[in-house]
């Protein structure tokens, strides 16, 4: 055990922690809209709209969240259409690329999650609403979405750990996120173990962090 | 088209190739899993509590801990760990392992922890009567386990565990920064050799979505299976 090294890579590290961060946050943020948008497509009645909201999310939950990056970021470059095009000052940056991948990803995740919380929103909940003269926007804005969100809260926070550990997939496109800084030390000092154990606390912490925090959210908002 | 020829001008063999090592891997790593789930489970059921801390500190770090982290651990430190317990016996040469062998360890580590939180689950919603009914039986922990619980458990566990596959196929694709050549290793150096990342890229999406999608309708017949009786 070199706890010198531990200690050195500690701060190291710690910085490296603000891109994962960073790269969670900003995925996370974006993927609920992704997800709630796919979620209501999938409600459609229309069978065309129905199947291309189930296509994307079978799509995106079918292959590695590797692939899906290396597609965007070595794969679209590649279309010289899109490059003469404004899109390419996002696409040539992998910080985006990555936050464009991982909120694809967990998009389709979230909108799964969403679309089973709304479908075991219980019918008379709908129909008291209507009965009351209630408008339809209304009733779905006010009464199926909350509803919504407080029963996929378990699981969206499973998906919240998902995602945080797959942002160290950002490591791959040269980003220098907490897995990518670790691997670096590893690398140059030969010392997986100690280096794991900090980088892996680290994880481990946040994991519990934000296990806590559903865990006080689903209190808070519970029926009883 | 023209790149997925097979033979010398095209990469259509070396992905199907790299198709057959990704599952061998997945296979493996899932064998290796089930291997761990079989240690930890009954640590995490038992009732000292040291032995249940042993069995939750596993599943909890590996469940918190990306896989590529777990993976550059293995990849960095397998051949030394390996090296330092072969110098205990006086052998101080080089030692390589295979890709192989450390990504379907890693792997396996990664899905042995997913496993026993499927087994766990499974055990502790089998009916406590069944057991106490198998005690008044006289039948043996043994044959209770075996007769009893593992046929009403596999029915229980196999939703789950095609779940657990799902997550394994995919993790493999993470072995390829091992330099183990399966689909992703491939697809990145065909990408590389002909400058059509666009391509070879998607392809392996493609392949990837043929292997959950196939391996979806097998475990599903699985799951007919041993819910027949039911």
């Amino acid at each position: 055990m070199d706890l010198d090294l531990m200690i050195t890579s500690f701060p190291k590290l710690l910085g490296a922690t603000v891109i994962t961060l960073k790269l969670l946050s900003a995925s996370l943020i974006f993927g609920i809209f992704v997800g709630l948008f796919f979620a209501i497509l999938r409600l459609n009645k229309n069978k065309l709209i129905n199947r291309f909201a189930y296509g994307y999310s079978y799509v995106f939950r079918g292959t590695p969240l590797l692939v899906q990056i290396f597609i965007i970021y070595f794969g679209l470059g590649q279309i010289e259409y899109l490059r003469s095009t404004f899109l390419w000052v996002i696409l040539k940056e992998p910080y985006w690329c990555a936050i464009i991948a991982f909120t694809l990803n967990t998009g389709a995740y979230t909108s799964e999650i969403l679309r089973s919380a709304f479908q075991t929103i219980k019918p008379g909940i709908i129909e008291a609403g209507k009965s009351l003269g209630i408008s339809n926007k209304i009733i779905f804005y006010k009464i199926q979405i909350p509803i919504a969100i407080r029963q996929s809260l378990p699981a969206y926070g499973n998906e919240i750990i998902l995602m945080m550990k797959g942002t160290s997939l950002a490591s791959t496109v040269t980003l220098m996120d907490l897995t990518g800084v670790a691997k670096y030390i590893i690398s140059t000092t030969f010392k997986p173990i100690e280096v794991f154990i900090v980088a892996g606390g680290i994880y481990l912490f946040m994991t519990f962090l934000i296990h806590n925090l559903i865990k006080y959210l689903e209190k808070k908002y519970s029926f009883q | 088209m023209e790149l997925l020829v097979f033979g010398k001008t095209g990469w259509g063999d070396e992905l199907f190739y790299a198709t057959l090592m990704t599952i061998a891997v997945s296979i493996t790593a899932m064998l290796v899993g089930f291997f761990f789930a079989l240690i930890f489970t009954p640590l995490k059921l038992s009732k000292y509590k040291s032995l249940n801390l042993i069995g939750n500190f596993y599943t909890t770090v590996i469940r918190g801990v990306p896989e590529l982290l777990v993976i550059y651990l293995f990849f960095f430190g397998g051949s030394g760990a390996i090296m330092y317990v072969a110098s205990i016996f006086g052998y101080y040469e080089y030692i390589e392992i295979n890709a192989f062998i450390t990504g379907s360890i890693a792997i396996g580590i990664i899905s042995g922890a997913y496993s026993t939180e499927v087994f766990r689950g499974a055990i502790q919603s089998i009916d406590k009567g069944q057991f106490e009914a198998a005690k008044v039986l006289g039948i043996g922990k043994f044959t209770q386990f075996y007769k009893i619980v593992l046929p009403q458990m596999l029915r229980l566990a196999i939703p789950n565990l095609s779940n657990v596959w799902q997550i394994t196929l995919k993790d493999t694709s993470l072995i390829s920064v091992t330099g183990l050549v399966e689909i992703m290793r491939q697809s990145y150096i065909a990408a590389g050799s002909t400058r059509d990342p666009l391509f070879f890229y998607s392809f392996a999406a493609v392949l990837y979505l043929l292997l959950t999608y196939l391996s979806m309708k097998l475990i599903n017949r699985l799951e007919v299976k041993y819910s027949r009786g039911y």
